[in-house]
């Protein structure tokens, strides 16, 4: 109760930082930098003025919201399911890595954006690019985390597990798995961070739908407030992501949490 | 039913075990205990699987063991690397029980069963973490009781709990095996434990570990922390054992407690 009051206490940094960014821009009168007002007046007629029946989304915001956060979440899923996966194998497979970490090291480092021409070529134009400009991007700290957590599995818990003589699935779904879930979860939280990222960056090349379109189409048509309106939407989006990935954790994690409290 | 036969173990060009024989009969509790560093260790993990000795066999009913044998469980002095923290400790008792066949009722409730013949019935739902060291110690000995093996292994299994918490789990080992007709073998470096707990008393020598001494304790039971270890018996072979351990020449007295050594 007493942190969660101190919480919201520390939220007045808030409206300073708005306030500032209110007097700043106006005190500067740069068409590039419109004052929040504006840009709050822009993201309102924008996306916020609807009906109630759609939450106050216009159908603009719908249209736009909808096929980027589709396309993130779908990316982020499948790079999420893959990364576990190769992961888990390289974490566990002896010898494994050895042999895939020069080529892992190699396409780590390639800038997803760089792809794109290169996936336009292997699959369409239009979402299946998009998906794989994110999950190439993505898939790299949910991998990494993952072939960490499960190399680093405790030898007591492993022996307990042959000991008493486990299934190979048993091993790795109830005691690898687990083992490496803090990780693994660590990972999935910086990759969510990136994807969105890398959303708006498949968007602004060869699309027509979506927020980094849309950002774009602003950008070209000299509607400053509405870029701005777009950078904050990000903003905010990025902090919800982050907010409701924690809650999952917390929820997933609890044994991680108390276990490590009381040790 | 376990039989060591020249059983020796080297870590590179250290020897830990060197020519261990031993004989354990079903149903019996076998104390091993030694000085540290004396490959006491190395030894339960070798009859346990876990690591392949370099030298010699280990027969389980007269066959050779290779692997985890069937059968066979073991209780870990660290009780917090040996229960899993993401489970309850229903779960984590029951989870063995997954590759006998049992369905999730009955799992459950031989679970249940062992946790209630440990004192922890009421615990069941409870974190590893929301326990004491004592409490999950219970909770590993209930997953070996509800696992029914033939031989049970414990490796300094009172080790990392109080003293008094270490009296209670003594002696409910020593009651939940004389009602499972289980076979034991306990490894500890407490003198007074190995005589309290065994039938017999397998002594060590410092590394490279060897058989130094095998002393049957005929002690009346049901064993009593205080009864027991004030009677003279108790004394007297604690004292043997004693001996042993530090590396004592034994001596032989005139009344025949004497001390055979290989």
């Amino acid at each position: 109760m007493r942190r969660a009051t101190f919480g919201v206490l520390r939220l007045w940094i808030v409206p300073v930082a708005l306030v500032l960014w209110e007097l700043v821009t106006r005190m500067a009168g740069s068409p590039y930098f419109p004052p929040p007002t504006q840009i709050a007046g822009q993201l309102y007629d924008m996306w916020l003025s609807g009906p109630l029946s759609q939450l106050l989304l216009t159908d603009d915001a719908l249209n736009t919201f909808g096929p980027s956060l589709g396309r993130l979440l779908a990316a982020w899923i499948i790079a999420g399911v893959l990364g576990v996966a190769f992961g888990v194998a390289l974490g566990r497979i002896r010898g494994l890595a050895d042999y895939a970490d020069p080529v892992l090291q190699f396409l780590r480092a390639l800038p997803p954006p760089l792809l794109v021409p290169i996936f336009f070529v292997l699959f369409k134009i239009g979402t299946p690019t998009q998906l794989a400009v994110i999950v190439f991007g993505v898939i790299w700290p949910v991998l990494v985390n993952t072939t960490d957590g499960c190399r680093a599995v405790d030898k007591g818990f492993l022996e307990t597990a042959r000991v008493f003589q486990f299934s190979r699935y048993d091993v790795l779904r109830r005691v690898i798995l687990p083992a490496a879930m803090p990780k693994i979860f660590a990972g999935l939280r910086l990759s969510l961070s990136l994807a969105l990222i890398l959303m708006v960056v498949s968007e602004l090349v060869g699309s027509n739908s979506g927020i980094g379109y849309s950002l774009l189409y602003a950008q070209q048509s000299y509607d400053y407030a509405g870029v701005w309106a777009h950078i904050v939407l990000l903003g905010v989006l990025g902090l919800l992501f982050n907010a409701l990935f924690l809650v999952a954790e917390g929820r997933v994690l609890s044994w991680h949490a108390n276990a490590r409290r009381t040790v | 039913m376990l039989e060591l036969v020249d059983l020796g173990h080297n870590y590179g060009s250290y020897r830990a075990i060197d020519r261990v024989n031993l004989k354990v009969a079903q149903g019996e509790v076998v104390c091993i205990v030694g000085p540290s560093g004396c490959g006491k260790s190395t030894l339960l993990r070798s009859i346990a699987g876990l690591i392949k000795p370099t030298g010699g066999t280990v027969l389980l009913d007269g066959k050779p063991v290779d692997g985890s044998p069937e059968n066979l469980a073991v209780v870990f002095q660290d009780y917090s690397r040996s229960l899993y923290p993401w489970m309850s400790a229903l779960a984590n008792v029951s989870l063995p029980l997954r590759r006998r066949g049992l369905d999730k009722k009955k799992r459950e409730a031989a679970a249940m069963n062992a946790l209630d013949q440990v004192g922890l019935s009421g615990a069941a739902a409870k974190y590893p973490w929301e326990m004491s060291g004592g409490m999950q110690q219970r909770v590993s000995i209930a997953r070996a009781l509800a696992y029914q093996p033939k031989l049970l292994l414990m490796d300094e299994p009172f080790g990392s709990v109080d003293a008094q918490t270490r009296e209670e789990l003594e002696d409910l080992t020593l009651r939940v095996c004389a009602h499972h007709g289980m076979t034991i073998l306990l490894i500890t470096h407490d003198v007074d434990e190995s005589v309290y707990v065994g039938d017999r008393v397998v002594v060590l020598s410092k590394a490279p570990g060897t058989v130094v001494g095998d002393l049957p304790v005929q002690l009346p039971g049901p064993r009593d922390q205080i009864h027991t270890r004030e009677l003279e018996a108790f004394v007297r072979l604690r004292a043997e054992v004693g001996r042993l351990v530090r590396g004592i020449t034994p001596y032989r007295n005139t009344h025949g407690y004497g001390v055979e050594t290989r």
